[in-house]
């Protein structure tokens, strides 16, 4: 049993957990999950570490509410336990000084980049964040990736907030600003990496963007897993022509090289079944109620 | 007279190997209920009778952990029920588990002398029927038994095990009987290994694996699941932590798929995980319990071993009306024991042989058909069987909606990797002595699948046992 510690609504049906796991907490790395069984029927779904602390051994992760599992999960409180948390799985984000580093965050995609500029920052990194969410309410982490950010940009969906359009819009027309013409031949100004985690469709989108910019552009994938420990395939993708499994040779891979379609086709495997076990339990909320 | 002459008979007459009663399998290929129903006492006690108490009993040298086999039927004779279980517990923790899933037809059973002009004793089915007995009479709790004390007194050395399937349980139990301090780590959240998120409901229920995994822990073993070894803590981290050994049985959790096109189309699952859904994490009880799992109309499952048949019975009680058994072989070929093939066939598989995938072909992003190549046998390869080779211009399509590849599972690498001083095999199996288990890293121990590639729940306990002897010589000795 792991125990919620402390629970914070970031946004709508957007929470973060902070959950007493010390020995994940001692070894876990920018950029691992963990997987999540809430009760003994539960299902098992991996969820990107959002933050540790090593000295008091705890970990958060941020959770949206948008099936059975995670719906169970944003009715747990402060003080309820999680039946199992197992981690740290996948591997770390590479960190090292790359220069100047655009994070882009989209979405609960916010949660997991956070932890990665945060140690590219403490690595020497220039950070350049563009986080970006559907309306200003759903925005989260501003404060942070601000704090870890040299150059923060926010970009809404509705225009509520910040830049009116997707991450990628706002990518691409910074890149172009910065990158062409005259700009790119400003060395100061080269960008080295990009990190994009967020929706499927989304990480496709800044992988379209930078490809002809030819910067290398790190995604986290989040396809459907069950062990998380490379025993399955549940979560195979391709990369490159090549079929990966996420769990355990990514989750990070190189964006220009994953067949977006694919994983995107097999992220609805179970729509039917995940909306099925959706209305039951909220018919079930209903008679509760 | 006459009356002495018909008892002279009747004691001649030979009892025939009694059978065991099933589940009728029109009815049990529709349900999740365990296939075979197990012995009667009369059953039991009748099946004993046909033992000869050889005096150079052959079957306890067919035993991988040469359970004294003799022994334990002589006190069945003597209905002495929990002697007889003793009697298996001295070299067998896990004995209602094998006497449903090991292979006695190739083991202990093979070698009795029955069996050369008659069936041989059903050795499997009276272990199980003993197990059975014991196992419903402490349904109400496990009470701690002798041997824990004996653990708590001698408070030996502390003792890691990497895995918590056959292998591990067996070792670990090994070793707690000698009074080792033993931790199992087990990476999923339910200990058991292939015993859980293997081997189906149907044909080892989990209640059943539970209570035997509850008697080990009686014996002192602590087991933590959840841990991920080699990512929560590595080998060097354990050896820090005062663990003097450590026995690596992390199994074959690595699925193998057949590298044609249309492979990652949804639809299309390894073996292990359209098990795992099934066994471990109950998907069949779905939306009871939250693990989806695709109920095809029409299944194919491909591959020929105990994990195939394993497959496709699962894949008939999910409701699909054809399951196609795809093997490039012929039956005589085929890995699988000769019962669970039977199993199979009586349940309404559809067997399709000499036959292989040449691709799958989707429609929507989902499977749609499997495309096959007949084969023919051709010469025989090194494993002895006559291989398989396509006979061109063969190709025929079948309509499915799911496949499942169970065609091998390989070791998982993800624990090997993180000790690059490790010796591996080409195929990455670790490379340890078949006798002690040892590695080539001091005081690392290893057996059971992740060291002889994917084989049976019993020669995985078989290896757990001999290297808790060597581990108990290495750490008296602390010659490596």
């Amino acid at each position: 049993m792991y125990k919620i510690v402390k629970k914070e609504k970031l946004a709508e049906d957007i929470d973060r957990f902070y959950i007493k796991a010390p020995l994940i907490a001692r070894k876990v790395k920018a950029g691992q999950f963990v997987i999540i069984r809430i009760n003994e029927d539960g299902e098992r779904i991996p969820l990107t570490i959002a933050g540790y602390n090593r000295s008091n051994g705890i970990i958060s992760i941020v959770s949206m509410k948008v099936g059975k599992t995670t719906a169970l999960l944003s009715s747990l409180k402060e003080g309820d336990s999680i039946l199992d948390v197992v981690g740290p799985l996948g591997n770390a984000s590479e960190i090292e000084n790359f220069g100047r580093v655009i994070c882009v965050g989209g979405g609960v995609g916010v949660a997991p980049i956070f932890p990665i500029a945060r140690e590219l920052k403490k690595t020497g990194n220039y950070i350049i964040s563009i986080i970006g969410a559907r309306s200003k309410d759903l925005l989260i982490l501003k404060e942070e990736m601000e704090d870890t950010s040299d150059e923060l940009y926010i970009c809404s969906d509705d225009g509520s907030i910040g830049y009116h359009g997707f991450v990628s819009d706002f990518l691409k027309e910074y890149l172009e600003k910065n990158l062409t013409g005259n700009a790119y031949k400003r060395k100061d100004k080269r960008i080295t990496r990009i990190i994009a985690i967020g929706p499927a469709l989304m990480m496709a989108s800044v992988a379209g963007v930078t490809r002809p910019f030819n910067i290398k552009t790190i995604v986290s994938l989040n396809s459907i897993m069950v062990d998380g420990t490379g025993m399955c395939g549940a979560c195979r993708v391709e990369v490159g022509g090549k079929t990966k499994f996420v769990c355990v040779n990514g989750p990070e891979f190189d964006g220009h090289q994953v067949n977006f379609g694919l994983l995107l086709s097999r992220q609805k495997i179970y729509c039917d079944q995940e909306k099925e076990c959706m209305d039951i339990y909220e018919h079930k909320c209903r008679l509760d109620k | 007279m006459i009356e002495k002459i018909n008892r002279k008979r009747q004691k001649k007459e030979k009892i025939p190997r009694v059978a065991m009663p099933e589940q009728d399998p029109e009815k049990r290929n529709k349900n999740f209920n365990e296939v075979t129903l197990g012995y009667t006492e009369g059953n039991a006690l009748r099946e004993a009778s046909r033992c000869l108490q050889c005096k150079n009993p052959e079957c306890i040298g067919g035993c991988p952990v040469e359970i004294d086999i003799k022994g334990f039927i002589k006190l069945i004779q003597e209905k002495k029920f929990n002697e007889a279980l003793e009697k298996i517990r001295e070299r067998n923790s896990l004995p209602a588990i094998c006497g449903r899933v090991c292979p006695q037809e190739d083991q202990c059973e093979k070698v009795c002398i029955l069996g050369i002009k008659d069936d041989p004793v059903a050795i499997g089915r009276l272990e199980r029927y003993v197990a059975d007995r014991e196992l419903k009479r402490k349904a109400e709790g496990v009470k701690e038994c002798a041997w824990s004390e004996v653990t708590k007194q001698c408070a030996r050395e502390k003792i890691a095990i990497i895995g918590s399937g056959p292998g591990g349980l067996t070792c670990g139990s090994e070793l707690a009987k000698l009074g080792y301090r033993v931790t199992v780590f087990e990476a999923l959240h339910e200990s058991g290994g292939v015993l859980v998120y293997g081997i189906p409901e149907f044909r080892l229920p989990k209640e059943i694996v539970k209570r035997e995994i509850d008697y080990v822990k009686s014996l002192g073993v602590k087991i933590e699941v959840n841990m991920v070894i080699g990512k929560i803590l590595t080998i060097d981290d354990l050896f820090k932590e005062g663990f003097r050994a450590i026995f690596i049985s992390t199994g074959a959790g690595l699925p193998y798929f057949m590298g044609i096109p249309g492979e990652n189309l949804n639809g299309v699952y390894s073996a292990n995980e359209y098990l795992t859904r099934s066994n471990l994490m109950k998907a069949y009880k779905f939306p009871r319990c939250d693990t989806p799992i695709i109920r095809g109309d029409k299944v194919a499952v491909v591959g020929g071993g105990n994990v195939a048949m394993d497959s496709a019975r699962v894949a008939k009680r999910l409701g699909a009306k054809h399951v196609y058994l795809i093997y490039r072989r012929s039956e005589e070929e085929m890995p699988a024991r000769n019962e669970e093939i039977e199993h199979a066939r009586e349940e309404g598989i559809e067997f399709k042989l000499m036959a292989s995938p040449v691709e799958i072909i989707g429609k929507d992003g989902w499977v749609h058909k499997i495309m096959c190549i007949k084969m023919k046998l051709g010469e025989p390869d090194d494993s002895g069987r006559r291989r398989p080779v396509p006979l061109e211009g063969s190709e025929f399509n079948i309509v499915v909606d799911a496949v499942i590849m169970a065609i091998g599972q390989g070791p998982n690498p993800l624990l090997t990797s993180t000790i690059p001083r490790l010796e591996l095999t080409r195929w990455g199996n670790i490379k340890a002595d078949l006798v002690t288990g040892k590695t080539n890293v001091e005081g690392v121990f290893a057996g059971g699948d992740i060291v002889t590639g994917a084989a049976t729940v019993i020669l995985a306990m078989g290896a757990g046992k001999n290297a808790a002897r060597a581990i108990d010589e290495y750490i008296r000795t602390g010659i490596w």
